[in-house]
């Protein structure tokens, strides 16, 4: 698998997998999620989150229906979209590898596991392999600080990786 | 029928409690055994992890670390009346790890169905609010004020000072926010709470709402911890249908509910003001102060922000009494702090005691050493904004006041442990490009001093005019620690500068150490 920038990986749509929040974007669908959230208090994380599950990310055609229902600028919701490490503004991979490079597992070898493991996958932090399978994520720290290096695939954590079992669990979800 | 109870905390997860849970509830129905197997929390002892503990005429009998492949001969062994087998460690009470613990906030933590209703009654819980309720809000305040509880997120403001502050001050509308945005890596304690007895929580933030007449609560949980997330989402469902929330909490006139919300990967959103502007939908960016939270906090109303162990605490306080609680810890530490203690160490977990342990009896002597076997170098307390100690400071006393006197922070309790084989020129760049990576950008020296800091250690690191790079390094520390709007900016200089203090000979060039040698 050869590396490729998230950035060029822009293929909403596909889905498949055990992923099943990648849907191409849909303004009926938008304008449900934001109505949904709508009535409470600060509801643009909210919005904003529910796209990144709904769409595997929020798309920029999301910003103005956001903007006009909360009455607020497009530069304001552009603004929040862009700090928050969380939301994508392009599509992810199938699944979500997301290694920790805090303190507690830099302690106990995580970054020799997570250098083999973006070596093998072909990628770099925040790329998505070639295949479209597998985005890999740095995270500062899962609270897993005694049972390191830990990493949080999909929704399963993962903890005392070594090279070999990161690779093993990878393979598992992805497949070969 | 025998009951077995597994973890189903994210640490025992993450090492295949779930498969463990799996295989036993298989060969007991191919043996027609008659079990029931109850997910709790974690004991906290996660060298022991996946912790199986079975209900004999003993007592609970625990069994651990094990493996999916130890089931048979577990089986085997008639664990299920607590037979010998090379796992079995007795009863878990007993264990010196747990032992030499005083356990008032995680009481119950791993001994309970975390969603179970009537455990948590049965194991004391609501009996805080019951009293809460019957005393009214300025005698509540006064308890929590005779507590010393001090705010256990890291700053160690006095908790009832902010609560009479809250009350004092009239608004139309009062919240109450839970800081759950553990973001500092070795600590677990806000995750273990969330996942483990999450009723706790609820019970402490409704406390709080009544003493300062507050109608909302927030938690705050980082989008790092999604079991938390849902076993928290599930306490509060849970708790709404049995009348602990809602328009008249516990039976009294009080109103009070609580939304869970989450983050979106931004450090310094553990920071209250931050966390506050991100809660009403803005980029975590951190206010000015005054006007202080209590004043003008979310959505400009008067707002008592603490953190998940600071409310957790609460509840005990109001059932023994403030007093009760005071009568643990040291000088104005009073209480009892959960310590994490993690990273390359053999008996990492949580460990709640009273303020006082010498740093090196928490490494050394509860935390056996290294997990590698080979000599502990550093310990990072407080988080990536903690400073970094030798073991010649392994005399330092766990207590607010003894820290700041050694140019450390407790923070929130967590404790990293680093063999000889770390880099302490390493952790320093690390530390500044962490702060890079995470400033939220509003004043300069946090944002373009962690950039040109880390930028400097990198020329340090490859030999580039040391002597006045770390002049200049220094000097960037400084104006960073003095001139920085919140803690972000203004406390990475402790873990680079305890790092250039304490282990000067890492930041020599290499090839002159080397030769050196």
């Amino acid at each position: 698998m050869a590396a490729s920038a998230s950035d060029n990986e822009a293929r909403p749509g596909k889905s498949g997998g055990n992923m099943p929040n990648m849907a191409v974007f849909d303004e009926a669908r938008a304008q449900e999620i934001i109505a949904e959230h709508i009535g409470l208090e600060g509801p643009l994380l909210p919005i904003l989150h529910a796209f990144n599950e709904e769409f595997g990310y929020v798309d920029d055609a999301a910003v103005p229906l956001i903007a006009q229902a909360l009455n607020i600028t497009r530069a304001e919701v552009h603004g929040v979209l862009t700090f928050y490490h969380d939301f994508r503004r392009v599509p992810a991979g199938r699944h979500m590898l997301k290694i920790c490079r805090a303190e507690a597992c830099q302690s106990r070898g995580s970054e020799d596991v997570a250098r083999r493991c973006l070596s093998e996958l072909g990628v770099d932090w925040h790329q998505t392999t070639r295949d479209g399978e597998l985005t890999v994520e740095p995270v500062y720290c899962l609270g897993l600080c005694a049972s390191g290096p830990a990493a949080l695939l999909d929704d399963e954590p993962l903890g005392q990786l070594d090279p070999k079992k990161l690779a093993g669990a990878v393979e598992e979800v992805c497949g070969s | 029928m025998t009951r077995i109870f597994i973890p189903k905390d994210v640490a025992a997860l993450a090492i295949g409690a779930d498969k463990v849970a799996k295989k036993i509830a298989e060969i007991a129905a191919a043996r027609r055994l008659d079990v029931t197997v109850v997910r709790t929390g974690s004991r906290g002892m996660f060298f022991l992890e996946p912790l199986v503990e079975v209900e004999t005429a003993a007592g609970r009998i625990g069994y651990g670390p094990v493996a999916p492949a130890d089931v048979p001969a577990l089986f085997d062994a008639d664990f299920l009346n607590g037979g010998a087998h090379s796992l079995r460690i007795g009863r878990p009470e007993d264990h010196p790890y747990l032992a030499r613990q005083t356990r008032l906030t995680f009481a119950r933590c791993g001994i309970t169905d975390p969603l179970s209703l009537v455990d948590y009654a049965e194991l004391g819980g609501w009996r805080g609010l019951k009293r809460a309720i019957e005393m009214g809000p300025p005698a509540i305040v006064n308890e929590v004020t005779q507590s010393g509880l001090r705010g256990r997120g890291g700053a160690g403001f006095p908790t009832g000072i902010k609560w009479k502050t809250v009350a004092d001050t009239q608004a139309d509308r009062k919240y109450v926010v839970c800081n759950a945005d553990e973001g500092d890596s070795g600590t677990f304690a806000d995750r273990m709470v969330m996942e483990g007895d999450p009723f706790m929580l609820i019970e402490g933030m409704t406390i709080a709402a009544i003493a300062v007449g507050a109608t909302k609560g927030f938690v705050y949980c980082r989008s790092e911890y999604p079991h938390a997330i849902r076993t928290f989402n599930e306490a509060l469902r849970l708790a709404r249908c049995g009348g602990w929330l809602g328009p008249d909490v516990a039976g009294s006139k009080h109103s009070f509910d609580i939304e869970l919300r989450v983050g979106a990967g931004a450090y310094v959103c553990g920071e209250e003001t931050a966390l506050l502007d991100s809660l009403e939908g803005k980029r975590g960016i951190v206010r000015a102060k005054p006007p202080l939270p209590a004043h003008k906090g979310l959505f400009q109303r008067p707002t008592v922000v603490n953190n998940v162990l600071s409310f957790a605490a609460v509840p005990f306080i109001l059932a023994e009494g403030g007093k009760a609680y005071a009568d643990f810890g040291m000088g104005r530490s009073r209480g009892t702090m959960p310590i994490q203690i993690a990273g390359n160490v053999r008996y990492g977990g949580l460990f709640e005691t009273a303020f006082g342990l010498t740093l090196g009896e928490i490494v050394n002597d509860i935390g056996g050493g290294t997990l590698s076997g080979r000599p502990v170098r550093a310990v990072q307390c407080g988080g990536p904004l903690g400073a970094y100690f030798p073991p010649s400071l392994f005399d330092t006393p766990f207590d607010y006041e003894a820290f700041t006197a050694r140019d450390g922070l407790i923070g929130h309790g967590g404790v990293v442990v680093f063999d000889d084989t770390v880099d302490m020129a390493q952790m320093a760049r690390f530390a500044m490009e962490f702060c890079a990576i995470e400033s939220c950008g509003k004043c300069t020296p946090c944002r373009i001093g962690a950039v040109r800091g880390k930028e400097v250690i990198e020329r340090i690191m490859l030999g580039t005019n040391v002597d006045a790079n770390i002049t200049l390094l220094e000097d960037l520390c400084q104006t960073m620690k003095f001139g920085s709007l919140c803690a972000l900016g203004g406390f990475v200089p402790y873990p680079v500068m305890s790092a250039l203090r304490h282990y000067p000979e890492d930041f020599r060039p290499r090839a002159a150490a080397v030769a050196a040698e």
